[in-house]
């Protein structure tokens, strides 16, 4: 998911219309998140099916959505997440798969496709791509300074103010995500991470608030570079951007090491959907397109790529020991066990829970 | 502003022209005014007015996002429907939570406090630009305009690298030994005023320039020959023949950092309140067109209504002074 670089949301829709009144037939336009695929997949693609690949990248789940919902987007493949796919298509905004199309999906994860239909019943509009949590990435080396600890286990590092007290000075940052943060709170607190009861929000607002003052900022991609750089000690953030600041820091060889784990109380597990927009114009393509994901050699070589896991059975055996064996990515029973999903809010719950969010993240 | 309007419109009326010629000019004439009046009426009035009535509008899980939509196919009776369904529920909101209320009023306080700067900083600057020697303004001004080269975003980026924990500013202040310990300054409110007065500069330092430019600086001399201090000169001379430039200047720079959007969100810290994030968030985050096109409207006539006045008051200056 989200491996963003800032604001790296470059539109080129220009180029898309360009493209597809020059080669009417044989061209894919794929909306996807940036830094989220290995560019040879493309290549290999077109070489397989002649089929050009047009690639967009966008770093938000809401900008997907509000260009989804004004329509006439002009992609043939788009990947959003669980709950707001699952939002989307109550919209209207997808066509159903044709599976005739698709053999390829019997390599599918039947694991990862139970959960997938609870957004998506019977899966019948979107195949999964990647799937992964919201845990805690850190550095290692400030947290050992500032807590005394050699790693991090549970979510009291975050939601206890006298531990944030500490960590106050080397910088902590959170997402911008109330339906990823709220339910996190949520089963600190030990309740039902997936709660609409008024009562409950109030409480883990309640939580929020009492360690806001120690967060410095609520961003939903900065986080990748503020870790990378050692600017900041501490973030709650998606798996695979933490991987991508570990890799980034490693790279830099400053002495900057990052790890990231799923606490012991658990952390909320999504998934990044292959979609067609009903408005898509190269359908067979896309279909193709999203055939060609499912091969179990190149859903390995995605993974492979990214760190992030995949819903795909068949490209288990094919993947890299350090991916598969990690158990931040494709974690033991025992974690899976614990690792929960959220299910998208009704308006009445989505606005109290927005109000709830700017309430925290403003501090008023 | 107010003068180049003013200007345009009785330019069409020479006297001396023979008879068939008035008429041409009269009609060419017309055709001017017509263009800047099309040019606002497309690209001005008609989104306005497509912002408006989605404010009316309710939030549906639908596309587009809201309902009513018009449906041409449903006849007038369909379109009565729809307008029936409108209503000013989405203002009544706004009122309703302090939320918003206080984004604009700390969206104005921001942008208030970053133009006062900017004229600090702006008028020397044009000062010492105007009185610099003929030759040498060409190069001044082009180095006031050169940042333009340069993608804005890319320069509020930079922004973050200077002030971040460890960042040029800290390494350079902790070098020299004025501090010891790192300043913490991005994500904060200074950050935002150092973001907003750098990338709005040019608009002050501009205006004020091309005023500063046409006065006759005989006058301070002569308010020197009759013994007046530099210091009273400036505030008797100087600052009143530099009050137009004054004027737009601040207007360029307080319009634009009101509404501004990004750089709160890079340089500013969760607890900034700026009417263009909430905006933002209501729009992007809480899918509700409706509520962020009502923040819209409101933002507009809130910068709109002064500006008009301002445009009435400055009009009936000129006709008095004339």
């Amino acid at each position: 998911m989200r491996k963003a670089i800032g604001l790296a949301t470059a539109t080129t829709l220009a180029s898309i219309f360009a493209f597809s009144a020059f080669a009417q037939d044989k061209v894919v336009n794929v909306y996807n998140w940036s830094d989220y695929i290995d560019d040879s997949i493309l290549e290999d693609f077109t070489k397989e099916t002649g089929i050009k690949v047009v690639y967009d990248v966008f770093d938000s789940n809401e900008i997907l959505e509000t260009k989804l919902l004004a329509g006439g987007t002009g992609y043939d493949v788009v990947v959003p997440t669980g709950a707001f796919l699952a939002r989307q298509i109550q919209a209207g905004v997808f066509q159903k798969l044709d599976k005739a199309k698709l053999p390829n999906i019997s390599n599918m994860w039947d694991v990862v496709a139970t959960q997938t239909a609870k957004y998506d019943p019977e899966n019948a509009y979107s195949v999964n791509y990647m799937w992964g949590t919201t845990g805690i990435g850190y550095n290692v080396k400030k947290i050992q300074d500032a807590l005394g600890v050699d790693k991090i286990d549970s979510w009291k590092t975050v939601f206890d103010p006298e531990s944030m007290k500490k960590l106050n000075e080397c910088g902590v940052y959170m997402l911008d995500a109330p339906q990823e943060i709220i339910p996190t709170a949520l089963a600190y607190l030990g309740l039902n991470p997936d709660s609409r009861d008024p009562a409950d929000i109030t409480k883990a607002e309640e939580l929020l608030l009492s360690i806001r003052p120690y967060v410095r900022k609520f961003h939903s991609s900065e986080y990748i570079n503020a870790l990378a750089n050692g600017d900041i000690c501490l973030a709650v953030g998606w798996s695979g951007d933490v991987f991508q600041a570990r890799d980034r820091a490693a790279e830099a060889d400053q002495g900057v090491e990052i790890a990231y784990v799923i606490p012991t109380e658990g952390a909320e597990m999504w998934f990044d959907q292959l979609a067609i927009p009903a408005d898509a114009k190269h359908v067979d393509e896309a279909h193709a397109f999203i055939n060609y994901i499912m091969k179990p050699e190149v859903a390995a070589k995605a993974s492979n790529y990214v760190f992030y896991a995949n819903g795909n059975k068949a490209s288990q055996a094919l993947l890299d020991k350090e991916v598969l064996d990690d158990p931040a990515i494709y974690p033991d029973d025992a974690t899976m066990a614990k690792l929960f999903i959220t299910l998208p809010y009704d308006p009445k719950t989505q606005r109290l829970i927005t109000r709830s969010w700017t309430k925290i993240v403003s501090g008023q | 502003m107010a003068e180049t309007t003013l200007a345009t419109a009785p330019s069409a009326s020479p006297a001396a022209v023979p008879q068939q010629g008035t008429w041409l000019a009269a009609l060419t004439g017309r055709l001017v005014i017509i263009i800047p009046y099309a040019w606002l009426l497309i690209l001005f009035l008609v989104p306005f007015l497509i912002v408006f009535k989605i404010s009316l509008s309710q939030t549906a899980i639908a596309m587009p996002p809201y309902s009513p939509t018009f449906d041409l196919s449903a006849g007038i009776t369909g379109l009565w429907e729809s307008f029936r369904e409108f209503s000013f529920d989405n203002y009544l909101w706004l009122t309703d939570d302090p939320l918003y209320v206080n984004a604009y009023v700390s969206s104005v306080v921001i942008a208030a406090i970053s133009t006062f700067f900017a004229l600090l900083i702006g008028f020397p600057i044009a000062y010492g630009m105007a009185r610099a020697p003929a030759t040498v303004r060409p190069l001044l001004l082009m180095l006031v305009i050169l940042p333009f080269w340069t993608s804005f975003l890319i320069r509020v980026y930079a922004w973050i690298g200077i002030l971040k924990p460890e960042g040029l500013l800290n390494q350079f202040l902790i070098w020299t030994g004025i501090i010891d310990q790192p300043l913490i300054i991005l994500n904060t409110h200074t950050a935002i005023f150092i973001g907003i007065v750098y990338s709005y500069l040019p608009f002050m330092v501009l205006p004020l320039y091309s005023a500063l430019e046409k006065m006759d600086y005989s006058l301070i001399e002569a308010a020197q020959d009759l013994g007046c201090p530099p210091i009273s000169a400036f505030w008797k001379i100087t600052f009143p023949l530099a009050m137009p430039g004054i004027v737009a200047g601040c207007l360029l720079v307080f319009i634009p950092a009101t509404g501004e959007f990004v750089i709160p969100d890079l340089l500013g810290g969760s607890q900034t309140l700026m009417i263009g994030k909430t905006l933002w968030n209501e729009f992007f985050s809480n899918r509700d067109w409706p509520v962020s096109s009502a923040v819209a409207v409101i933002l507009l006539l809130m910068l709109v209504v002064p500006m008009m006045f301002f445009q009435q008051a400055q009009a009936k200056a000129q006709e008095q002074g004339r």
